[in-house]
């Protein structure tokens, strides 16, 4: 028995039919081919599947897709403006807050939800926002470096 | 040596812009057409004969379109120590028997995971339970169980170093300590889990798509497993997330989803859960260790005497490199008179034990760091005296073993001295302990028997002045791609975007064996920079003749301006001198190659990188536990070609050298893994995380591309060791056994109250 999925991915509108126990990450990558966003455990200990339901930063492993039901997803690949990436993206990429990048799009969507929620965090703040989600490469000060810097207005640019 | 123009510069990776935006598609990631997903089955006892497998029942449920056992394989045995028939010891596909908890006993294909997973639970594997060993002081005793046939004791490989007269040297002794430790096992645990795309086309040939840190080890063990010729596989490595020294043996994903392809002829998938991961993936190498160690009355180490028993588990894999060089580095970084190591490697029935980053250094250094503190604070002396009177020093033999030409070991230990003097006195119950370390640029053994150059590349210039790069090397995170486009670039003469790499896949990519032992600057580096400069020279011969220059003139290229170097304002643009040499070749791009493979350098490696650490903690004496607050490192690794790199190495080295120390274990019962999940699993994550702190030294490498050295895994090694000196020196207690606990710290400390 499939069940109908009405919603948004990336400002981009969905109606799909999906099995009712279908996770968010599965329809994310196997039905919208979405695989910038990433599975390293598959129950909810590594944070790679991070993804933005309504704005608040969630495991989509964890995460029944139909509870998505009429929500606004965001992923990864929703950060850039065509090839403009956006000021976390850059400062990644400037801080080397990345290595084999397989956390890296979990990471940018917590460290997205992290400055949405506090534009100006201190690294206490930044640490814990990002606490959940593992990274095995860069032993995670890089990434605190690169949230600081947008954080402090660095990127503004960018942001334009 | 600030007149390189891209070398030593903040750049943004290569692979960057793809990584960030979630455009960058790993082997996890790949979907073909009509393609199937494969699981394994795998062995619940740590120790059984295999009496019969049906599978029947999973051939019949509807979706599964192949199982295969080990009676589908041509049965023969993997091992990356090709020259050693005797440690080709894994059939990967067991045929008659299992010998730990995780070992492959059969593989499914079907239309999806879950049907593949349902097929599983049908395949009846009757066994019968045979008496298992899991600790080797036990595998080793004459009654114990024997893990495989003919192998006496299960003792897997032996190895010994010496040199001087060890006992003479001891009797000489002003001073004498007796030792021993114990050092724990460690997951890789990379975020991409190790995974394979295995496609068998109507045409005898076989693709593969892998998470691999060597492709050209992948497609040259995959040949020999499944009985085609190399040339008939084609490995491609996607980007690669993690692989710490777990991915460059020929693995169950690779190897299983190829029998499977080859019996269906269609597109096989399979990718470990994390579960497998951790219980059948292989581990870092559990030791015992028993060193003695003998000075003088001044710290002058006159003799060393190490025994090692380590944990083998089931299979070779890369155990008897490991083996040898945790035996090479207990030596490290110190100018020993005399020495004698003697390692056992012990088969037991647990999962395989192997390469990890650091390669045995990090428990060798744990060892001898830890002992060399306690020798020095047994005679009075400061640990940074101890280690500057008897550390490696330029152009130092290690006798019958290797070279060191570039050492900035001293002026790493001046620099760590001055941090610590800069630090002053400590708070109560703080402490800051100190740990040198040396590590190799890459490995000059070939136990597997490659007839190739061990680094190769090819160079292509093409019309418009772009510049393609082909090399087997293998970016699985590190930054390889980067690095390696960055030295072709500085050798060409052009900016790094001018470059393109392909790297990694064996169908377009001349040989290097990947990346494994710190191996791919130096040696990869060295084929970069020659190829690049095979087709700069060409390139060279069109401007000589163009210029008409007085023949005592050297021509260079350099930020796209060809021009005589002792008068740069005489020369024309890169792109014209391109288009012209081209043209003048008939129309044929301009091919440079470039290989690299060393010679008489000894027997371990070309160059050697060293370094200090400093490692301060806060200890609660109620409680045990501890905080790690910060890391200061003093490192060289000659010339800097990627600083962002090299930071990066620095601080994920910490991340896991620190938590070898700190906290990863994997805990067993009778060859279970206890904690097989990222949830049990305890690492340190961004909270636990400690400052860092880089000391960079100068120095430059004669055999290194540009002066260049690894960077890589010598990182991984002082941390563990530091931290056990900075707990003692916090609250006085030693602790011998990895990781060291906060329980073994509050036990330690009741132990001293009384």
């Amino acid at each position: 028995m499939k069940h109908e999925l009405k919603f948004t991915v990336n400002g981009h509108p969905y109606e799909l039919h999906i099995r009712p126990k279908t996770l968010l990450v599965q329809v994310l990558r196997d039905h919208l081919g979405l695989t910038g966003t990433k599975r390293g455990c598959s129950c909810s200990s590594c944070a790679a599947c991070t993804v933005l339901l309504n704005g608040m930063a969630v495991k989509s492993c964890s995460v029944l897709a139909l509870q998505a039901e009429g929500a606004e997803v965001l992923t990864v690949e929703g950060l850039a403006r065509g090839p403009e990436l956006n000021p976390l993206q850059q400062a990644f990429l400037d801080h080397g807050a990345f290595q084999c990048g397989f956390c890296t799009p979990g990471m940018l969507m917590a460290a997205t939800a992290l400055l949405r929620e506090t534009p100006k965090p201190n690294k206490d703040q930044i640490r814990e926002g990002i606490d959940a989600n593992i990274c095995r490469c860069t032993g995670y000060n890089s990434i605190i470096r690169a949230v600081t810097a947008v954080a402090n207005g660095e990127y503004q640019e960018a942001a334009k | 040596m600030s007149t390189y123009s891209v070398i030593g510069k903040r750049v943004r990776r290569v692979d960057g812009p793809d990584k960030v935006s979630g455009r960058a598609k790993y082997t996890f990631d790949l979907v073909l057409p009509e393609m199937l997903y494969g699981k394994i089955l795998r062995s619940p006892h740590p120790h059984a004969r295999i009496l019969s497998i049906d599978t029947s029942k999973a051939e019949k449920l509807i979706g599964v379109k192949a199982v295969v056992t080990g009676k589908d394989t041509l049965g023969r045995k993997n091992g990356i120590w090709r020259r050693f028939p005797e440690l080709c010891d894994e059939e990967i596909l067991c045929r008659t028997k299992v010998r730990y908890i995780g070992d492959p006993v059969a593989a499914v294909a079907a239309v999806d995971e879950d049907t593949a997973e349902e097929a599983l639970d049908l395949i009846d594997v009757e066994y019968e339970p045979l008496p298992a060993v899991f600790d080797p002081l036990e595998a080793i005793k004459e009654d114990a169980p024997q893990i495989h046939e003919g192998v006496e004791l299960n003792i897997n490989v032996t190895r010994h170093i010496e040199w001087g007269d060890v006992d003479e040297a001891f009797k000489k002794c002003d001073y004498v300590r007796e030792d021993q430790f114990k050092c724990s096992s460690q997951a890789h645990m990379a975020m991409e889990t190790h995974c394979a795309v295995a496609s068998f086309g109507l045409d005898g040939k076989l693709t593969v798509w892998t998470s691999t840190q060597s492709s050209y080890y992948v497609q040259r063990l995959l040949a020999d497993m499944v009985g085609l010729r190399e040339g008939d596989i084609r490995v491609i490595k996607p980007a690669t997330g993690g692989g710490f020294g777990g991915k460059f043996e020929l693995d169950s994903p690779q190897f299983c989803a190829s029998v499977l392809s080859m019996k269906v002829c269609k597109p096989v998938k399979i990718v470990l859960q994390r579960e497998e991961e951790f219980t059948a993936s292989k581990r870092r190498t559990p030791m015992y260790c028993y060193s003695r160690l003998g000075a003088k009355k001044d710290g002058t180490l006159l003799a060393k005497e190490i025994r090692v028993i380590t944990e083998g588990g089931a299979y070779t894999g890369m155990g008897a490199t490991c083996l040898y060089l945790t035996g090479f580095f207990s030596s490290f970084p110190y100018r020993y008179p005399s020495y004698r190591y003697d390692g056992y490697r012990v088969y037991t029935n647990t999962a395989p034990t192997s390469a990890m980053r650091g390669f045995g250094a990090p428990q060798s250094t744990f060892v001898s760091e830890g002992q060399l503190d306690m020798l020095a604070a047994d005679l009075g002396i400061d640990p940074v005296q101890i280690r500057r009177l008897n550390g490696m020093v330029p152009n130092h033999e290690v006798p019958g073993q290797a070279t060191v030409q570039s050492c900035g070991l001293p002026e790493c230990l001046d620099s760590i001295d001055q941090h610590l003097r800069q630090r002053g006195k400590l708070p109560p119950d703080h402490g800051i302990g100190i740990a040198a370390y040396g590590f190799m640029s890459g490995g000059i053994f070939n136990w597997f028997d490659t007839p190739y150059a061990f680094s190769a590349a090819i160079v292509r210039v093409n019309i418009d002045g772009k510049v393609d790069l082909f090399t087997g090397a293998c970016d699985i995170g590190q930054g390889s791609d980067t690095t390696l486009s960055m030295i072709c670039a500085e050798e060409l003469g052009v900016a790094l975007e001018d470059i393109r790499i392909h790297a990694a896949d064996t169908g377009i990519c001349p040989v290097d064996l990947g990346a494994w032992g710190s191996r791919q600057t130096l040696m990869t580096g060295n084929a970069v920079k020659m190829a690049a400069a095979d087709a700069k020279r060409q390139l060279l011969e069109f401007a000589a003749a163009k210029l008409g220059a007085n023949i005592v003139y050297d021509l260079d290229i350099k930020d796209r301006h060809v021009h005589l170097v002792d008068r740069p304002e005489k020369g024309f643009s890169y792109y014209d001198i391109v288009k012209q040499a081209i043209r003048g070749k008939d129309g044929e791009a301009i091919i440079g190659r470039g290989h690299y493979t060393p010679h008489r350098k000894g027997m371990v490696s070309p160059a050697y990188s060293f370094g200090v650490q400093a490692v301060e903690v806060a200890v609660d004496r109620e409680t045990g536990r501890y905080k790690l607050l910060n890391v200061t490192t003093a490192h060289e690794s000659g010339t800097v070609i990627n600083p962002v790199g090299i930071e990066g190495q620095l601080e994920g080295a910490i991340m896991m050298a620190g938590g070898y120390g700190f906290c990863e274990d994997q805990p067993m019962d009778d060859g279970r893994i206890l904690n097989p999940s990222i949830a049990e699993y305890k690492l340190i994550r961004s909270l636990d995380m400690p400052e860092t702190k880089i000391l960079e030294i100068d120095t430059y490498e004669p055999e290194g591309p540009f002066g260049a050295k690894e960077a890589g895994e010598g990182l991984t090694n002082p941390t563990a060791a530091a931290l056990g000196n900075a707990i003692h020196k916090a609250v006085g207690v030693r602790i011998n056994s990895l990781p060291i606990t906060p329980e073994k710290v509050f036990r330690a400390l009741q132990d001293q109250k009384q």
